[in-house]
């Protein structure tokens, strides 16, 4: 009876611990969700009803329109922002893997004279923000004869994440037991087949990890563009969406939030593509555990 | 299949010296098991071997060559690491050709090693599975595996089973010594366990603080240890160590352990012990040694009575412990004549199996 007793506490437990987290979460959700619900809604709208105070903001009262999103995409160079942004966030993705790959491979594995040091000292790096880094950095870039193009961002991006990303990637490296390598030492692995065969492949999680860092550094990064670039051709999604779409003190909100919607797609879908990925424990049954 | 030469070895971390000066000759197609507790430094000298570890002094020799400077892949050895290290995302099939696949080897020799090792191992069903989906023992069975397929010269464990529950374990150990007479090659193996080292070895080495305490059969080691260590570290339960002095009375000597008890020490034994006459000493005498009184089959056994301490029941035999001026004593007795707690009992001590420890060189005399 006792036992019983004990069985049905823990039941009602488990079911008040289900019901507070169900209703966070929802809260979270609710929260989460209410500016991308709004830019949907604005994006819908016809001129009239986003000035029109009397509506209900939340609904479309007066029937839904695509003009927003016609005239984004005919009317403005916004399919050139979306290339020139593709461009520069592929390469910079590419770049940052390649270089902290093989910087936290070789920080958390090759013992060198500073190697300790040195990875401190990447980590400072990025601990500099990069709104203190843009007016020196303006003046490197203008003496490389690279202001106003999206080069610019291909050079100056991979200076925030490759410090990240290579901490991130000296995390899991270090996580590999020892034994892995000398297991692999011994099968007769390199340093270049040690790295692409078992440490990549063990660290995946922690790669995808890094890359959507770097992916969401540029995609979305705001200040670097605006600051280094000025034509229309050369702009990028998050400077040029703006720059086009407010022109003096008049805000075209019904395509703003068309275009914010159309920019924020690619990192949704490729967050949903990898996050399987990304929660697999790859790592489990290597060693006793 | 080759033999393998230590000289004198170091092996110094910053300023721990972990190897102090080990000399040794492994020949080929021997089990040589290297024991000793933690930090002795015998997965150092394993690691030294295998080329893992920078030797600090000395040479190793693998048939007959200097291989202190060749990297672990070509000093044809496989090592079985304690922790399994087996790669995550990969098959068993995949982790035990990864070597061979490094090397180049051609899809069909592959293949057939792989079956091969696998039909031995008895995991052939396990190919296609990822090591999380295994268990211990199997984990344990194809990080072997791994090992095998290579047919290296000389392979290397380190402490393999350390990781497994105890039945696994003596499972395990019957399978190891299996494969040492399937395989025919040399084994140099790493534990802590002493039963580990007395089932498998053909010699087992005793560690201790960095050197060799001791080299020898399973056999020798148990019946004639050379130090004080090696008496302490090789048998379960272990051997009882009672203070003692040497005296000389008329041309007989005896062992005295206080006023009350002597024994007379046999006569076979009276030259080795003359130069311990007047001096402390140490009696070293095993449980099994140590009985419930019995009948005098030769002029070996004596008696002696002691007051029963603890029991504890094992089965087969009974554990008995008491006090022997101020050591504690534990005595391998017949349960079926046990005295109670607290009771005086009778016990034959076996004296053609004592062993007698300077005190002064830690040697036993």
């Amino acid at each position: 009876m006792k036992k019983l007793i004990s069985k049905s506490g823990l039941h009602s437990n488990r079911k008040w611990a289900l019901y507070t987290s169900y209703g966070f979460l929802i809260a979270f959700v609710i929260f989460f969700l209410f500016p991308p619900y709004f830019m949907l809604v604005t994006s819908l709208k016809s001129n009239t009803e986003i000035a029109e105070l009397a509506t209900n903001p939340w609904i479309i009262e007066h029937g839904v329109t695509f003009e927003h999103y016609w005239s984004l995409l005919s009317e403005t160079s916004f399919l050139t922002f979306f290339r020139n942004t593709v461009v520069v966030t592929l390469l910079v993705v590419a770049i940052t893997m390649v270089v902290s790959v093989l910087a936290a491979y070789s920080l958390s594995r090759l013992k060198f004279w500073g190697s300790g040091i040195l990875a401190t000292g990447i980590f400072l790096t990025y601990l500099v923000p990069e709104t203190l880094l843009f007016i020196p950095l303006f003046k490197i870039v203008g003496w490389l004869g690279l202001l106003n193009s999206y080069w610019v961002l291909v050079l100056v991006y991979p200076t925030l994440s490759i410090p990240f990303c290579t901490w991130i990637m000296i995390g899991y490296f270090s996580s590999i037991p020892k034994e892995l390598d000398e297991a692999a030492l011994i099968d007769g692995a390199n340093h270049i087949q040690m790295l692409l065969k078992v440490f990549i492949p063990v660290a995946m999680p922690g790669l995808i990890a890094a890359t959507i860092f770097a992916f969401t550094v540029s995609w979305a990064g705001f200040l670097y563009p605006l600051a280094f670039i000025y034509s229309e051709s050369e702009m990028v999604l998050t400077v040029g969406t703006v720059t086009t779409l407010i022109k003096g003190d008049v805000f075209h909100w019904g395509g703003l939030m068309a275009g914010a919607l159309l920019a924020s797609a690619p990192p949704v879908i490729l967050y949903a593509f990898l996050m399987d990925y990304y929660i697999a424990g790859l790592t489990s049954g290597a060693t006793k555990g | 299949m080759a033999d393998v030469s230590l000289k004198n070895l170091h092996k110094t971390f910053d300023i721990t010296e972990a190897v102090r000066g080990i000399n040794l000759d492994i020949v080929d197609n021997e089990f040589l098991v290297l024991v000793g507790p933690s930090g002795c430094g015998k997965s150092t000298v394993l690691r030294l071997i295998a080329g893992l570890e920078e030797i600090t002094e000395g040479n190793v020799l693998i048939e007959g060559n200097i291989v202190n400077d060749i990297p672990p892949k070509d000093r044809d050895i496989a090592m079985v690491f304690q922790s399994y290290a087996l790669y995550p995302h990969m098959t068993v099939y995949e982790n035990m050709s990864f070597g061979l696949r490094l090397r180049k080897y051609s899809k069909n020799e592959i293949n057939k090693r792989v079956l091969d090792a696998a039909k031995i191992l008895n995991i052939s069903e396990l190919l296609d599975r990822r090591p999380k989906q295994l268990s211990g023992g199997q984990r344990q069975r194809v990080a072997m595996g791994r090992a095998i397929v290579r047919n290296p010269k000389v392979f290397l464990f380190d402490e393999p089973l350390s990781n497994l529950d105890a039945k696994m374990r003596g499972q395990m150990r019957t399978e190891i010594k299996k494969l040492h007479q399937h395989l025919k090659t040399t084994i140099i193996y790493v534990t802590h366990d002493q039963v580990e080292a007395m089932t498998l070895a053909d010699r087992i080495v005793v560690m201790n603080d960095g050197i060799i305490e001791q080299v020898g059969t399973p056999d020798e080691m148990y019946n004639a240890p050379k130090t004080h260590f090696v008496a302490s570290f090789i048998g379960s339960p272990s051997m009882n160590f009672i203070p003692c002095q040497v005296i000389k009375t008329n041309e007989d000597l005896y062992i005295k352990i206080n006023d009350k008890l002597y024994f007379s020490v046999p006569k076979e034994r009276l030259d080795r012990y003359k130069v311990l006459i007047n001096k402390e000493a140490i009696l070293g005498i095993r449980p099994e040694h140590l009985t419930n009184a019995k009948q005098h089959i030769h002029d070996m056994y004596e008696d002696f009575n002691a007051k029963v301490k603890v029991l504890e029941p094992m089965g087969m035999d009974t554990m008995v412990f008491f006090d022997i001026s101020e050591a504690e004593v534990c005595a391998r007795c017949d349960p079926k004549s046990v005295g109670k707690v607290q009771s005086d009992m009778t016990f034959t001590i076996d004296k053609s199996q004592i062993h007698l420890i300077d005190i002064k060189t830690n040697k036993v005399i």
